[in-house]
C-alpha cells in the first residue's frame, strides 16, 4: 500500500455572485515511502492548491473539497480540525517557496525550531534545543548555536530555506511537501538544497511531492511526474519514461519549448506553445488545452477526453488525450482501454 | 566602433552611520571596476546571481543611478558628463525592458496612454494623428490587435504585459535596449514566445540588446557574446558558444552545472561542483580574487592577495576573456578541486559588528531602485 493516496481530489471555490471556480478537478496519484513524486505545472494549473488541499490547509468558507485523501490508511479528508493539526507538523510538512514570508520574522529560529519539537515530539527544553541544534547541523548550517539565536532577516535566502526544511523535518515526517521550495533562490543555492532534500528523502525514507514549474528540478530529483494542466493531470508516468516519451501535446510542447543548456547548437527560433493559460476550454466540453494544440482535432471538443493508458500495467503511462503525440488513431472511449 | 563603451565602472553605494551627523563608514561596492563593449546589432548577456551587480551595472550605464566612478560612451558620447537637461535627450537612444510588467506598467493608464506618454515626453514627430498611427505599429510589432489601445494592464495575461512593456520600449526607435530579467516572471510555455519576440524584433530594426538574467539557459540562446559577474565584477566574457562550450573560471564552471537540466539521463550523469556557503557582502568583499573564498580550485599563493584581472587567453581560447590566476592550469587539469567546507566560507566575510547593518544598507540600496518606467523622469 502506498503511503499516500490521493483519489478524486477536487477543489472548488465559490463567491458571491461569480461562477464557481474549479481548482483541481478529479485528481488521483499515490506517493510511496521513500520516492519524490513531481507536480509540475504552470501558474494556474492548480498544483499549489492539491498540496494545499492535501495539507487540509484550504479555508472552508467559499470552498469546497471533493474526493479522499489517505495517509498511511488514515483519511485525511473527514479529519476534524484538531486531529488534523496533529497530522500536520508531525506526519506531514510542507516546505513553501518563500521562506521569508512562511517564517515569523520577530521570533528567533531556535524558538520557531523548538516550538514544533515540544508541541509534537512532546520534548522538554532543553532536549528540544539540544535536538534543533542537530537539525541546523543537519540541514548543512554552518555555527547552528549562534544561528538559533538569531532572527529570520539576519539569514541569507538560502539559509532561511534550510531553516524552513529543518522546521519541517523536526518531527520525522512520513511526507515532506515541497511547494516550489527553490524558485525564489539562485541557481548555485539552489543546488544545494535540492541535493539537501534528495539526501534527505534517502536518509529518513520519507515521501516527498515536489511541486514545481521547473521541469529540470523534476528531471533531477523525482521518480514518477504528474503533468497538471487547469486544474487535471494530463500526463502522468516515471521521470525517464515521460521524458523521453512526452505524450501529452502540452508536456511535449512545454519540453520543446526550454533553453537548455546543454544545447551546443541551438535552433534560431525557440519552439513555442501559442496562446496563454487563459485560452482554455471548460474540461467537461472538452480538453482544455484544446485552443494552443497543435494536435487539435475535432475530437478534441467532444467532451471530456478520455485517459489512454499508453504504458504497461506495470509502468504505466496514461494521458488524458485524444491524439496523443506519436499516435495516428484518435482515440475515444471505444478503443482507449487495449 | 562599439555602440556602448564602458570603463572602469564603479558604483559605490555609500553606507552611513550615525545618529545626529551622519558620516559615511563606509561602501557597498556594487558594482567595482567592470569594462564593458558592446557591438551594435548583437545582444550582449549579462548572467550573475542575485547581488552580483548585474541589475546595477544595467542601470547605471543608462545613468538612472549615478556611477561613482568610470566612463560610458553611447556612439562615441561620454554620456556620464552630460547635463541632466542633454541626458533626457539621449536617454531616447536607451530604453529599458523590466522584469516585472505589472510593476512597470501604470495599472490606471490604458494601453493607448502608456504608449503615447514616452511619444509625447520626447516631442515624437506627427502630432497626436502621428502618435496613433505610432501606437497602432507598436502593438502590430509586439504581435498585439489594435483593439487593444483603451485596456488597462490588468486585462491582460503575463506574456501579453510584457510585450506592452517591450512596444513602450521600442516606442521611440532606440539603438539600445537593456532587458533586466525580461522573461524570468513569465510562464515556461509563454517565455518562449518573448524570448523569440525579442530576437525577431532585433533582426527587424537591428537591435543592440544587453539582457540581463540569472537563466543561463535562456541567455545562451539570445546572446552572442556573455559576461558572468560575481561580487560586482566580470569573472569571464566569451562568446556564447564559447562560454557554455568550456567555461574557464571556476565560478563559471559551477553555475553552469548547477543549472538543472530537463533529461534525467543527463542529470544523473553530469558531474556537479557543488559550491558551498553563500555570496559574500559586497561591502566587505574578500581581498584578492573576490571568489576565493568558495572556489574548489583556490591556490594557496596570489588567489587571497592578488585580484585577478580580465584578461584573454590567446593561446588556448581567443577571444575568451577570464579574470582567474589559474584558468590556464585548471584547464590544462593542472590544478584539481578540492573540498570547501561550508564552515570555512562562513568565517570569510566580515559578520561581526558592522556586518549586519552592511548587509541591510546593502538591501535598502538595492531596494531604491525600483522598476520605474523607462525615461519617465
Amino acid at each position: 500500500m502506498s503511503l499516500l493516496e490521493v483519489r478524486d481530489l477536487s477543489v472548488t471555490f465559490t463567491r458571491s455572485g461569480q461562477q464557481p471556480v474549479r481548482a483541481v478537478d478529479g485528481v488521483s496519484f499515490d506517493v510511496a515511502a521513500g520516492q519524490s513524486v513531481g507536480i509540475v505545472g504552470e501558474s494556474g494549473s492548480g498544483k499549489s492548491v492539491t498540496s494545499l488541499a492535501v495539507m487540509g490547509l484550504l479555508p472552508s468558507r467559499g470552498v469546497t473539497v471533493g474526493g479522499t485523501v489517505t495517509l498511511d490508511g488514515n483519511e485525511l479528508t473527514s479529519m476534524d480540525q484538531r486531529d488534523l493539526r496533529d497530522v500536520r507538523g508531525r506526519d506531514v510538512a510542507m516546505i513553501f517557496q518563500d521562506p521569508m514570508t512562511s517564517l515569523n520574522p520577530v521570533v528567533t529560529v531556535g524558538r520557531q525550531l523548538t516550538e514544533v519539537l515540544t508541541r509534537h515530539a512532546g520534548l522538554g527544553k532543553g532536549e528540544a534545543k539540544a535536538e534543533a541544534e542537530q537539525l541546523l547541523r543537519r540541514v548543512g548550517i554552518p555555527d547552528p548555536v549562534r544561528r538559533l539565536g538569531e532572527y529570520p532577516h539576519q539569514l541569507s535566502g538560502g539559509m532561511r530555506q534550510r531553516v524552513m526544511i529543518a522546521i519541517a523535518i523536526a518531527c520525522r515526517p512520513k511526507l515532506l511537501i515541497a511547494d516550489e521550495p527553490t524558485t525564489a533562490l539562485d541557481v548555485t543555492i539552489q543546488a544545494q538544497i535540492l541535493d539537501l532534500l534528495r539526501m534527505l528523502v534517502a536518509e529518513s525514507g520519507c515521501g516527498m511531492i515536489m511541486i514545481t514549474h521547473d521541469l529540470g528540478v523534476v528531471a533531477g530529483l523525482c521518480d514518477d511526474v504528474h503533468v497538471m494542466y487547469s486544474g487535471r493531470i494530463v500526463e502522468s508516468a516515471g521521470t525517464k519514461d515521460l521524458f523521453a516519451r512526452p505524450s501529452h501535446p502540452y508536456t511535449d510542447g512545454l519540453l520543446q519549448s526550454i533553453p537548455r543548456i546543454d544545447d551546443d547548437d541551438p535552433a534560431d527560433l525557440l519552439h513555442t506553445i501559442p496562446g496563454s493559460a487563459r485560452d482554455t476550454v471548460p474540461w467537461d466540453r472538452g480538453c482544455a488545452f484544446q485552443p494552443r494544440c497543435e494536435r487539435a482535432v475535432a475530437e478534441c471538443l467532444s467532451g471530456p477526453p478520455p485517459v489512454a493508458e499508453l504504458g504497461t500495467p506495470i509502468v504505466p503511462h496514461p494521458v488524458r488525450c485524444v491524439r496523443p503525440v506519436g499516435e495516428d488513431v484518435i482515440l475515444h472511449e471505444g478503443n482507449v482501454a487495449r | 566602433m562599439s555602440l556602448l563603451e564602458v570603463r572602469d565602472l564603479e558604483v559605490h553605494f555609500p553606507i552611513k552611520a550615525g545618529t545626529l551627523f551622519q558620516r559615511t563608514v563606509g561602501a557597498v561596492k556594487a558594482v567595482d571596476g567592470v569594462d564593458l563593449d558592446i557591438e551594435a546589432g548583437t545582444t550582449f548577456g549579462l548572467v550573475g546571481e542575485s547581488g552580483c551587480g548585474k541589475s546595477t551595472l544595467g542601470r547605471a550605464v543608462m545613468r538612472l543611478i549615478e556611477p561613482t566612478k568610470g566612463s560610458v560612451k553611447l556612439d562615441g558620447q561620454d554620456i556620464l558628463s552630460l547635463s541632466e537637461r542633454r541626458m533626457r535627450a539621449v536617454r531616447r537612444q536607451f530604453q529599458m525592458v523590466f522584469q516585472d510588467p505589472m510593476a512597470s506598467l501604470d495599472p490606471r493608464q490604458s494601453v493607448e496612454s502608456l504608449l503615447t506618454e514616452p511619444l509625447r515626453a520626447h516631442k515624437f514627430p506627427g502630432g497626436s494623428a502621428g502618435h496613433a498611427k505610432r501606437v497602432r505599429e507598436l502593438l502590430d510589432v509586439v504581435g498585439l490587435p489594435e483593439s487593444v489601445v483603451n485596456r488597462y494592464p490588468h486585462e491582460f495575461s503575463g506574456g501579453q504585459r510584457q510585450r506592452l512593456g517591450i512596444a513602450r520600449a521600442l516606442a521611440l526607435n532606440p539603438a539600445l535596449i537593456i532587458a533586466d530579467e525580461p522573461v524570468s516572471a513569465l510562464d515556461v510555455s509563454i517565455q518562449a514566445q518573448v524570448i523569440n519576440l525579442l530576437k525577431e524584433l532585433q533582426e527587424r530594426f537591428s537591435l543592440t540588446y544587453v539582457v540581463i538574467a540569472h537563466d543561463l539557459a535562456v541567455v545562451r540562446h539570445i546572446s552572442k557574446t556573455v559576461a558572468v559577474m560575481y561580487l560586482g565584477g566580470i569573472v569571464e566574457q566569451a562568446p556564447s558558444a564559447d562560454l557554455y562550450r568550456q567555461p574557464l573560471h571556476p565560478y563559471t564552471k559551477a553555475l553552469m552545472s548547477a543549472v538543472p537540466v530537463p533529461d534525467p539521463n543527463v542529470e544523473e550523469t553530469r558531474s556537479r561542483i557543488l559550491l558551498q556557503g553563500d555570496l559574500p557582502s559586497p561591502a566587505n568583499p574578500p581581498a584578492g580574487c573576490r571568489f576565493h573564498t568558495r572556489c574548489p580550485w583556490k591556490q594557496a599563493s596570489r588567489c587571497d592577495t592578488e585580484r585577478p584581472t580580465l584578461r584573454e587567453l590567446p593561446l588556448v581560447a581567443p577571444g575568451h576573456k577570464v579574470a582567474c590566476h589559474y584558468a590556464e592550469d585548471i584547464l590544462a587539469g593542472k590544478i584539481t578541486p578540492h573540498e570547501v567546507k561550508p564552515e570555512e566560507v562562513e568565517l570569510t566575510p566580515a559578520a561581526e559588528g558592522p556586518g549586519s547593518i552592511e548587509a541591510t544598507e546593502a538591501h535598502v540600496a538595492g531596494g531604491l531602485t525600483p522598476g520605474g518606467p523607462p525615461g519617465a523622469r
